[in-house]
């Protein structure tokens, strides 16, 4: 088993070698955009729960886009292997088990979710950013990655067009990008939707990585929520893997 | 090699495949001929275990396929009809991506990667993206995939659909030496020439159901093996016969013209289904 996810993710890794560059400098674009426009502008003005904005919100930015290169990285892809090129098969009737098929694009998503990270934690040393990055923080970031590169893989899995996967974006990604304690702090939002985004998956993440960051040991619930979450959809997706016949 | 028993696929209210029996013997060519529609393609992706069935039971190499998936997967190899090479990998990496997805060993692998390339004629294009290939290369890149882990049975869906004909024929060459060394090979094709020229045994499905299966040339005796055709003002008329004495006084008694010729399976396929292969 082991060996069919090595092979699921060395051809991931195949493809993005060849692009390494270029994915590094268009994985920038949004995080420095974010950083001046948020850690600059605004934030030059705003101090929130005793600290600069700035140290608050690149955690957040961490969280939002290592959930969004995470899901990407699989939906999309799998997505269009399945529906439009017909690549799905060549893994459907080689004989791997689904669930090494599923860990290894997930593990791909992963890489490119903390490739992204990486420049982005770069950037925001750059930036000004104090942050304090530890064990604790590493092991957020990745279930982040993890659960959302799951995420990806059941959303590809049930979506069947790529206008579909583009409205999973826009209803459900997009919300959770500005809701979840991204960019600001959830303690001011009416109860029932405060109740409704602490339940969400990236909420938890942006917590745990501004705790960690603070160099604080997060709470374990939100390590437990995003495992959670993470196991359900990698049990989701490798159902999906087996099912998936005509 | 492969026996198939009453075999069902059913959708909610379209049964595709209906009662489908066939015996396809270790080293034949044996073909699977109908129009669009008929069966064929589903009927190879059940076997390639990408698409389920409703009843009825399947063995290959003596493996029954609902309870052997593993151990018959290492025994095909699978040509679909669509190009669904790696667009994003080079002709090498497309091979040595199927070679660990079917756990050959690095340096058999990369061995058998340049005997397939060199074979199907692409050794020097080994590094380039697939996505530069012509139609032809990628159908034979896609036969060298399929053949990386030395198969004993390669399914071919429409296998020469959208090439012009001299590429066809390279492509039947290759087929047929495959054939020489000992594979059996299944295909499925709506080009009549394609089926008389590669195969030893074909079976004829129309909407779900086995027409007749046999030789062509049994299929040709069954309807006649001499044709007269005449036309008349609703279209072009053929009659059948056993004898071609018969089928010459046949001719002598119409009142216009009219060929004689040998039978052949698109004959066949018109007599016992009333439409044309391509329809």
């Amino acid at each position: 088993m082991l060996a069919d996810i090595k092979t699921v993710i060395w051809r991931d890794w195949v493809v993005l070698r060849r692009r390494l560059g270029r994915y590094i400098l268009s994985r920038m674009v949004s995080p420095v955009l974010y950083l001046v426009a948020f850690g600059w502008g605004v934030g030059r003005q705003i101090q929130v729960q005793g600290g600069s904005y700035l140290d608050f919100i690149v955690p957040g930015i961490l969280a939002l886009n290592s959930m969004i290169i995470s899901f990407n990285a699989v939906g999309t892809p799998v997505n269009m292997s399945r529906l439009y090129y017909k690549t799905l098969e060549e893994y459907q009737i080689a004989p791997i088990t689904a669930a090494s098929f599923v860990i290894g694009k997930i593990a791909s998503g992963m890489i490119r979710g903390i490739i992204s990270s990486l420049v982005i934690i770069i950037l925001a040393f750059a930036f000004g950013a104090t942050l304090t990055i530890h064990g604790w923080f590493w092991l957020v970031l990745l279930l982040n990655c993890a659960l959302f590169a799951g995420l990806g893989f059941v959303a590809a899995m049930f979506m069947n067009s790529h206008e579909e996967m583009a409205n999973f974006n826009t209803y459900v990604l997009t919300p959770m990008s500005f809701l979840c304690a991204t960019f600001f702090s959830t303690d001011r939002l009416p109860s029932l939707m405060y109740y409704f985004v602490e339940s969400l998956p990236l909420t938890h993440a942006s917590h745990a990585l501004r705790m960690a960051g603070q160099n604080q040991d997060p709470a374990i619930l939100s390590i437990v929520v995003l495992l959670a979450y993470f196991i359900v959809f990698l049990t989701i997706g490798i159902w999906q893997m087996k099912r998936v016949k005509g | 090699m492969i026996q198939i028993n009453n075999l069902v696929k059913q959708y909610v209210s379209r049964r595709v495949l209906d009662n489908v029996s066939l015996s396809i013997e270790e080293g034949e060519i044996f073909g699977l001929l109908g129009p669009n529609g008929a069966g064929k393609t589903t009927l190879i992706r059940i076997l390639t275990m990408l698409a389920s069935y409703s009843s009825g039971t399947i063995t290959i190499n003596s493996l029954p396929l609902s309870e052997e998936a593993k151990n018959i997967k290492a025994l095909l190899g699978c040509v679909p009809q669509h190009l669904n090479l790696d667009a994003d990998l080079t002709a090498w990496e497309n091979l040595e991506l199927h070679g660990r997805l079917h756990h050959i060993p690095t340096q058999e692998r990369r061995h058998r990667i340049d005997e397939l390339l060199e074979y199907v004629e692409l050794r020097d294009r080994a590094s380039e993206m697939v996505n530069t290939f012509s139609g032809g290369m990628k159908r034979r890149l896609m036969i060298a995939r399929a053949l990386m882990h030395r198969p004993k049975v390669l399914f071919l869906d429409e296998p020469t659909v959208g090439l012009d004909p001299q590429v066809r024929r390279r492509l039947w060459d290759l087929i047929l030496s495959l054939n020489h060394q000992g594979l059996t090979v299944l295909l499925t094709t709506h080009y009549i020439e394609e089926a008389e020229t590669l195969c030893q045994r074909v079976a004829i499905l129309e909407k779900g159901k086995l027409v007749i299966s046999g030789t062509p040339a049994d299929l040709r005796r069954k309807v006649g093996q001499y044709t007269v055709e005449w036309s008349e003002a609703d279209g072009i008329k053929s009659r059948f016969f056993v004898e071609r004495p018969d089928a010459v006084a046949f001719m002598n008694s119409l009142d216009t013209a009219t060929t004689i010729r040998n039978t052949n399976l698109e004959d066949v396929f018109v007599e016992l289904t009333g439409r044309k292969v391509k329809d």
